[in-house]
């Protein structure tokens, strides 16, 4: 019987296909990665049947379980120009702490649910400890005599709208394609009692605002 | 890729000695484990399903005060009554009256509010659902489909749901009503505050169930 000849050493393996699989994978990956922005709280949001999809410009009104309100808007130049009209009018709670390193922070943060008296210690708050002042914050103030929802609302459309036109060069016609302009998206968990939500719709409603986009889970057609 | 030609391999003296023959071999795991760990955190990073938005516009506060309501052709309203818990889900047609009025119970199924808001709005629905067909076919453009529907939702005839809710109504019911009503191409609606004697008529007909 002829003896089988074996390969000496170790068998060596064309991996030039996979690695380049694996790089093209890298790449489609890092390029299409949008990342969820750190949220304060976590919401279970109710379900619906709706095919839309939520659109990119976005004012983000967040309201958890038991009624406390996060106020978000994209955008750090909207957000500087926000805090700094707010800021200097409409919020006694932060003059003279409008420091360069404030707005900084403050344009890069995500969602904030501090009335404007604890605003300023929560922007310079380090991770954890935002963290921990997410965990303890009571929302941002929505009742009729003290409504900084209201001014947040009032100032950051202003801004969204200035910005639009100045930069984008965006008539008002197309601020009202809700594609090009700014939409006002509500997201609350299941379990919210409506009656936290009704102040927040009345909010935007005292302001001439009436059309929301509420945040939903896409639903399967088998309903309980 | 994988390979390198090992011709520069080793310095100028060496090359005259001897010039290596063949391929150099690289050692690639490390790169392709960091490559596969990249592709791995990339895929459990990233959202795939954008969330799902209800597009909701609210009637400006003077189309709902109560002069309004009451123009309302009495045969056009259905109130739907929306309590502590996601099943206490209530309904009746018409305006309230006080010792006429009976609650009927429903829920969030197909058969459920559905069911109520198409018996009522069928017309509505497929003239609607005739227009969309007439639309996927390519028989009308999208702004004639828009328009159409428009006008066919804003009928004088179409019917009007008001939503009453309480202060501890959760959320989810009055988002599965207003998903209820978009299917069923309801656009006249109103949310309002369950007045005192709707909510104490909700508790006793919860209570004789």
């Amino acid at each position: 019987m002829p003896k089988i000849k074996m390969p000496r050493g170790t068998p060596s393996l064309d991996m030039t296909p996979m690695v380049d699989l694996g790089f093209q994978l890298v790449t489609f990956f890092i390029l299409t990665a949008k990342f969820r922005p750190q949220e304060p709280v976590i919401v279970d949001t109710p379900y619906s049947q709706s095919q839309k999809e939520i659109r990119e410009k976005n004012m983000l009104i967040t309201i958890d379980t038991e009624g406390r309100v996060f106020f978000d808007l994209s955008g750090p130049e909207i957000r500087k120009n926000m805090i700094l009209q707010a800021g200097d009018s409409a919020f006694p709670a932060l003059k003279g702490k409008m420091s360069e390193q404030f707005i900084e922070r403050f344009q890069t943060m995500g969602a904030f649910g501090v009335p404007t008296a604890n605003l300023y210690e929560y922007v310079m708050a380090d991770g954890p400890r935002r963290a921990d002042m997410d965990e303890a914050a009571p929302g941002i103030p929505t009742d009729s005599l003290n409504n900084e929802l209201w001014i947040w609302i009032q100032y950051g459309g202003t801004e969204f709208v200035r910005d639009a036109k100045a930069n984008l060069n965006l008539t008002d016609k197309d601020l009202r394609d809700p594609k090009k302009g700014l939409n006002y998206t509500i997201k609350a968990d299941g379990e919210t009692p409506y009656g936290k939500i009704k102040n927040v719709i009345d909010t935007f409603r005292d302001l001439e605002l009436y059309t929301f986009n509420l945040i939903t889970g896409q639903e399967r057609e088998t309903t309980d | 890729m994988a390979e390198i030609v090992g011709n520069e391999g080793g310095g100028g003296r060496h090359q005259k000695k001897r010039a290596k023959k063949g391929h150099v071999h690289m050692d690639m795991t490390p790169m392709v484990d960091l490559a596969f760990l990249l592709i791995t955190f990339f895929i459990l990073a990233t959202t795939l399903s954008k969330p799902s938005i209800l597009e909701i516009t609210y009637p400006k506060e003077k189309d709902i005060d109560s002069t309004e309501i009451t123009k309302i052709i009495d045969s056009l309203a259905i109130t739907v009554l929306l309590g502590e818990k996601r099943e206490d889900l209530f309904y009746y047609y018409g305006k309230f009256r006080q010792d006429t009025t009976k609650l009927v119970l429903t829920d969030f199924s197909k058969d459920g509010l559905r069911k109520v808001f198409l018996d009522k709005n069928y017309k509505i629905y497929n003239a609607i659902k005739e227009a969309e067909n007439k639309f996927k076919k390519r028989e009308i453009l999208e702004a004639e489909f828009d328009s159409s529907r428009k006008k066919i939702r804003d009928d004088e005839f179409a019917h009007f749901v008001i939503l009453k809710t309480i202060d501890e109504t959760p959320y989810r019911s009055l988002v599965d009503a207003m998903d209820e009503m978009q299917i069923t191409n309801i656009s006249k609606f109103a949310v309002q505050d369950m007045s005192e004697t709707e909510h104490i008529l909700l508790r006793m007909t919860k209570g004789s169930q």
